[in-house]
């Protein structure tokens, strides 16, 4: 091509032929130091010339890498162990609320918590599940299979009722839990959870839900078993509260014998739900199969008392332009 | 080993009973209710300084007991129960040697030296108390506001009727009646003037002196609850801090928002300025204790105090600009290395050679 011969030209022969008179050209071409790559106007020279750069960077960082890889061999054993590479869980900046288990005053706080009750064996749980007005179809069914999951949970349909007059209903009923799932263009985005008596209502956003016939490779219908429970790395004392909280929705005593169990994984602020039932093999390898409606969550907001979105004190809120900032901080 | 409790800049009390001493310089709390005087039932809700010199602090518990605890020596130095009417403690005052109390059901009863006494004088402020307060100037004026309960400024001295009884804003624009709900109040040092703020997200400024009783000024700060106030020194703003975390400092001569102040991830529940020092410290759910920076508004401290906190003090007769002294060890040990390196030459440090990044191909 007409165009990369010129560019040949110049690489090769030192000065375009027609710039006038010039030393001979040299077999190697000398740039001022100062040249870089985006001073040439031309585009396509210049994309040519960025991937020769290209080109040189990479075998550079090959040769670097089989240099590095001959010395590890070469030294054998006493070679110094493999760098761990960074990741955002462990570049995460250390937060100063998170719980240590000896120290007593924050074991003496979660103690004596709203849900002391319910970790002392005093109450049982009790769960409401309903939705905002008029739910379409998937919230319906993720509803009911929301209270296949959640022994001793039972759902009624809102029919434009108030939740602060719900409430003291619910209490004289002895409920110990209200879900509401808020829907928006029929599908299922929020979810507020409402400790009774007087307990703390977490608001959280609901994504990426999967109702059971959506998921793949799955068992059949869970049993009425009451589940196990894991909750996964909730750290800090604001995890804690949440990790607690998830925990006072499933009675105390799981069946072994159903073999099901309830997982809240926390990462990077996002908890995930997944309910699976597991056989163990051998002593050491298990199988698990997928049961039941998967979703994600994200807290909003923690507040203290029950529903009062207008009069409530919040123990925490989300306020991202403040706590967003950093991408390695994270506050459950 | 405990700070000592005479270096304590700010003393806070917790949701749990615990009563903190916090020294700024060291960013360091001592908890001055051991592991087993921790009790939900003994949570404190009204924490006052017991005298002018500030050695003395009272604290006011959910059982309705009053604490005085010793700065100079640590330790609770005396209890006495207060009981009658319903409720916690909304506000804690001293007049003369005696203890005026405040609850929730409205009444507020001034207290003698001796506990098993009756109360030497007693009134009734209405129910849904919220907050009660005394004048710092005239000791025995106090100012009491609640749900559905205006603002109202009693001399003790003559409990039948209220000196300054508020009445409510004129209806709004759809001639529906405003609710009240006065959360906290403040009086002004330099003349009568009350400010409040109230569950609605209003800042209120009362003139007792002029003939009018509706408020002089009614500014709307947001829409959550306003559940602490602050005044600032000078008289002309105040801090106010919502139940969502919104910190803000509003001028009250024309009751805009100044400026606002950051950081906050709960409801705050006690803030206090400084009456020298342009700071403002502040406590909440969110177990921070924090200290900003009026003039700025930038957050100078943060400490965890890992239980719900409900009231702040500051200990103003301190110094606070006092850098603290190094322990004197350190001071004997250097004394054998300075001789050490005063015996060595000085080499010219050589200025480092400015790195040039050469770009190119």
């Amino acid at each position: 091509m007409k165009t990369s011969s010129g560019i040949e030209n110049l690489i090769s022969y030192g000065p375009v032929p027609g710039d006038g008179a010039g030393p001979p050209a040299p077999e190697r071409v000398l740039f001022p130091p100062t040249f870089s790559v985006s001073e040439i106007k031309n585009k396509q020279r210049r994309h040519f010339m960025f991937l020769r750069w290209k080109q040189q960077q990479r075998k550079e960082k090959l040769a670097l890498k089989k240099k590095r890889r001959k010395e590890r061999e070469a030294l054998g054993d006493k070679a110094p162990p493999k760098a761990v590479p960074k990741t955002i869980e462990n570049q995460r900046v250390y937060d100063e609320t998170t719980v240590d288990p000896n120290d007593e005053e924050v074991a003496f706080d979660e103690a004596t918590d709203e849900f002391a009750p319910y970790f002392n064996r005093q109450t049982v749980p009790k769960i409401l599940i309903t939705t905002s007005d008029r739910p379409r179809g998937r919230t319906v069914r993720f509803c009911e299979q929301l209270a296949t999951v959640i022994p001793n949970s039972h759902v009624y349909y809102r029919r434009g009722l108030a939740l602060k007059r719900i409430i003291p209903q619910c209490i004289a009923r002895d409920f110990t839990d209200l879900i509401v799932i808020n829907e928006d263009r029929k599908i299922p985005n929020g979810l507020v959870l409402s400790h009774l008596p007087d307990g703390p209502t977490a608001h959280f956003r609901m994504s990426s839900v999967r109702l059971r016939k959506e998921i793949k490779r799955k068992g059949k219908e869970p049993t009425e078993h009451v589940p196990e429970v894991i909750l996964n790395n909730f750290t800090t004392r604001l995890g804690h509260s949440i990790g607690r909280m998830f925990a006072a929705l499933f009675p105390h005593n799981p069946q072994f014998i159903g073999r099901q169990v309830a997982t809240f994984h926390n990462q990077r602020d996002y908890i995930f739900f997944r309910f699976h039932r597991y056989i163990f093999k051998s002593e050491k390898k298990v199988g698990i199969q997928e049961l039941g409606p998967r979703f994600t969550l994200k807290l909003r907001s923690l507040q203290k008392g029950t529903f009062d979105s207008k009069f409530g004190e919040y123990e925490w809120i989300h306020k991202r332009r403040e706590m967003d900032r950093s991408r390695r901080k994270f506050h459950l | 080993m405990a700070a000592p409790t005479r270096l304590c800049h700010v003393w806070v009390g917790a949701e749990t009973g615990a009563l903190k001493g916090v020294n700024l310089q060291r960013k360091e709390a001592t908890n001055h209710v051991g592991g087993s005087g921790l009790s939900r039932g003994r949570g404190v809700s009204a924490l006052t300084w017991g005298d002018p010199a500030q050695t003395e602090l009272l604290v006011g518990s959910l059982d309705r007991s009053v604490s005085v605890f010793s700065t100079e020596k640590g330790k609770f130095t005396g209890e006495r129960l207060c009981p009658g009417g319903d409720g916690a403690f909304c506000g804690l005052g001293v007049l003369g040697s005696s203890i005026v109390t405040a609850v929730e059901s409205g009444l507020v009863r001034v207290w003698g030296e001796h506990e098993a006494e009756e109360p030497l004088q007693e009134l009734t402020a209405g129910p849904g108390l919220c907050r009660m307060r005394q004048d710092p100037t005239r000791p025995h004026l106090v100012g009491t506001g609640g749900k559905e309960n205006g603002l109202k400024v009693w001399d003790l001295q003559r409990p039948q009727e209220p000196l300054f009884r508020a009445k409510n804003v004129r209806n709004d624009w759809l001639d529906l009646r405003v609710p009240v709900w006065e959360r906290d109040l403040q009086f002004l040092p330099g003349s009568q003037r009350v400010v409040t703020c109230t569950g609605h997200g209003q800042v209120r400024l009362y003139d007792p002196s002029t003939p009018q009783r509706r408020p002089v000024l009614d500014a709307a700060v947001g829409e959550a609850p306003l559940t602490a106030l602050a005044l600032i020194p000078g008289d002309t703003s105040v801090v106010v801090g919502s139940a969502r975390g919104d910190v803000a400092v509003i001028d009250l001569r024309k009751g805009r928002v100044l400026r606002a102040l950051k950081g906050f991830a709960g409801g705050v529940r006690g803030l206090q300025c400084h009456p020298r020092l342009p700071l403002v410290a502040s406590v909440g759910l969110d177990r921070f204790l924090r200290v900003h920076q009026l003039r700025d508004g930038r957050l100078r401290d943060k400490v965890y105090l890992k239980s719900r906190l409900t009231c702040v003090l500051l200990s103003t007769h301190l110094d606070w600009e006092a850098q603290e002294e190094p322990p004197p060890q350190k001071e004997v040990k250097d004394e054998e290395g300075d001789e050490l390196w005063d015996a060595l030459e000085s080499v010219p440090t050589p200025r480092k050679a400015k790195k040039r990044k050469i770009s190119g191909v």
